[in-house]
């Protein structure tokens, strides 16, 4: 997966060598457009934010003040407070964590859950094969938000729960790429070099075949990351989120109620996911083209 | 062609199947009595519980228990909801209409624009508008909807006080014929947006990359050289081949706008299925999320059937492989 070497020089030849142009790594093409960097910057402060948060902010995220519904830049709120009287950057920021822990949970476990069932799909072919992909088209075709929404209205509401059920759904479009590209190397000259050797089929799935799924992995998940944080904060618009926990999208329901009286309960929870969804978003795409330097769209 | 219908109709009955028993899976391993599951958590009278016990066999293997389940998914019976003192399918009926015109309209809006969009940052590629396009384009497709919609009502209701936010016609001076239909349309606009936006940018993006490909094929430059306008070497040798892509694309992604309009109904009070399923949801009346969830499912299936058939019709190379 290494960067290819470059062509043997004929030692023969006397003289100067040829000027050597530094081909771009892989640190400079990822981060080749600004749009990245910003990116690659918001998730940086999420994350820093997730982690510090009672450092940030003196307020607690679950209980209210006296001063309901204060418009933003008021004395000691600066982003307002909500109908009940808490403190909206509080709740911004705490926020994070669960949008941060969905996505990157239940991300985590669907890149797991695919990159197995796609290999074996595609390391062993035949009736499994057959069988896993039918399971996975099965589950492309369940529209995703609303089963999520019947289990956990129907299990009751738990981070938990929503992290099992956001992987369960999200593992299929992994998994075929998995499965391509498995089936195509299992035939590969390495292949069966190793095969010879006296490898056996784990280590020759694990050693020789998914290093070069690594670029489709990485890509497909932090895709996944993005969509996971959209569901999470679907359910807990629809009210299916963790009671005792803040979430951006709970916040958005808290702000249907008052959208005539207080703007502010929607712009900044919002803002945050979108935000984030989007840099997640940016972040495969880059990924996408600085791992895959001659497949990437040109700009 | 017919045989290749018929091939897609037998791969696509097993996952109707699946859907059905998913469904049944749900109420069966439910924490709980899964009598009253279906029942919903609404008083019924006990002689109906009775009745429903015996009807779905409880004392039966389960097996015996999917069979009845099945038979009466297949002649539309959903149970009777408590909540809203009418039976299921009757419910999902009366709502479907007013669900699909704003999923239909959001789609239309969507596959146009998708299609004008990524037809004009294809030609303009690598040049500002081009750049514009693409940005918004991965914008409009991070933005929850939801939220979109909230910030659709406080821009353009709240704010502007343009167009109405909640409901789907003005009750207090209700009108008919021409004045009605276009007072509907303007409460048919927020919602109609919000939920587009998402698809529009998604197939901005795939009409592009397909116009890229096919811009720099032979043919158009084939007639490029025998001097053709440019509207005739862009849409009709250009937007037409590179369509297959894209109707895929709009056709995969009919279920999930459909799917999708449950948040932007909750929005906008749009009475529709999504509205339904957001008070079933809060009252747990299960017969009807049940109900939803199967046809959103079947929606997914029949949507995915037409548009391999479709694509098929409109790409014979497809008929080699």
């Amino acid at each position: 997966m290494t960067a290819f070497t470059s062509p043997p020089m004929d030692t023969a030849q006397a003289g100067p060598p040829p000027p050597v142009y530094a081909k771009p790594g892989f640190r400079q093409r990822l981060l080749q457009r600004l749009g990245t960097r910003i990116a690659l910057g918001w998730l940086l402060l999420v994350l820093l934010l997730a982690l510090a948060a009672p450092l940030v902010t003196a307020y607690d995220p679950l209980s209210g003040g006296d001063n309901a519904l204060q418009p933003p830049l008021s004395a000691g709120h600066w982003l307002g407070t909500d109908d009940l009287g808490r403190d909206i950057w509080t709740r911004v920021v705490y926020g994070t964590r669960v949008s941060l822990a969905v996505g990157i949970i239940s991300a985590f476990f669907a890149v797991l859950i695919g990159v197995v069932l796609g290999a074996i799909a595609g390391y062993y072919g035949g009736w499994a094969d057959a069988l896993l992909m039918r399971i996975a088209e099965f589950f492309q075709t369940l529209p995703r938000f609303v089963v999520a929404l019947i289990v956990i209205a129907v299990f009751g509401a738990s981070l938990a729960k929503m992290i099992l059920v956001i992987a369960l759904l999200s593992w299929p479009q992994l998994a075929r790429v998995v499965r391509a590209t498995v089936a195509s190397l299992r035939q590969s000259q390495f292949v069966d070099a190793a095969r010879v050797a006296g490898m056996g089929h784990g280590a020759i799935i694990l050693r020789e075949i998914l290093p070069n799924v690594a670029a489709p992995i990485i890509v497909i998940g932090s895709l996944d990351i993005a969509s996971a944080i959209l569901i999470e904060a679907s359910l807990s618009f629809f009210g299916l989120g963790e009671p005792n926990l803040v979430s951006w999208g709970g916040m958005l329901n808290d702000a249907q109620q008052y959208l005539r009286s207080a703007w502010w309960m929607s712009a900044f929870a919002g803002l945050a996911i979108a935000l984030t969804v989007w840099a997640f978003n940016l972040l495969g795409d880059a990924l996408n083209d600085a791992l895959n330097p001659r497949a990437g769209h040109t700009p | 062609m017919i045989s290749f219908i018929l091939r897609r109709l037998l791969h696509a009955l097993p996952l109707l199947l699946a859907v059905v028993v998913l469904n049944f899976l749900l109420i069966a391993f439910t924490p709980g009595d899964p009598i009253l599951l279906l029942v919903g958590d609404f008083p019924a009278p006990p002689e109906y519980l009775e009745q429903m016990r015996r009807e779905y066999g409880l004392d039966q293997p389960v097996w015996v228990q999917l069979w009845r389940y099945l038979a009466k998914v297949v002649q539309g019976d959903f149970g009777f909801s408590f909540a809203a003192q009418q039976p299921v399918a009757t419910l999902i009926v009366e709502r479907l209409g007013v669900t699909l015109e704003l999923t239909l309209t959001a789609l239309v809006f969507a596959s146009v624009g998708g299609m004008v969009l990524g037809v004009a940052a294809a030609r303009m590629r690598g040049r500002w508008p081009d750049t514009a396009i693409q940005t918004a384009s991965s914008a409009g497709y991070s933005i929850p909807d939801f939220w979109l919609g909230q910030l659709l009502i406080l821009t353009f209701a709240i704010g502007l006080g343009w167009l109405p936010s909640q409901g789907n016609s003005s009750v207090r001076d209700a009108t008919e014929g021409f004045a009605g239909w276009l007072d509907h349309m303007r409460y048919l606009i927020l919602p109609a947006f919000a939920l587009s936006l998402r698809y529009l940018a998604l197939i901005t993006r795939i009409t592009r990359a397909s116009m890229l490909e096919v811009m720099g094929s032979d043919y158009i430059l084939a007639a490029r050289s025998r001097g053709a306008s440019e509207w005739t070497v862009v849409v009709v040798h250009g937007l037409r081949n590179a369509a297959a892509p894209v109707l895929t694309v709009i056709g995969y992604n009919v279920g999930f706008i459909l799917a999708g309009s449950a948040l932007i109904e909750a929005v906008f009070a749009w009475p529709g299925i999504g509205r339904l399923l957001f008070e079933s949801i809060s009252r747990r009346d299960y017969p009807v999320m049940l109900a939803i969830l199967l046809m959103v499912s079947a929606t997914v299936v029949v949507a995915n059937l037409v548009t391999d058939v479709v694509h098929r019709l409109i790409d014979p190379r497809l008929e080699r492989t």
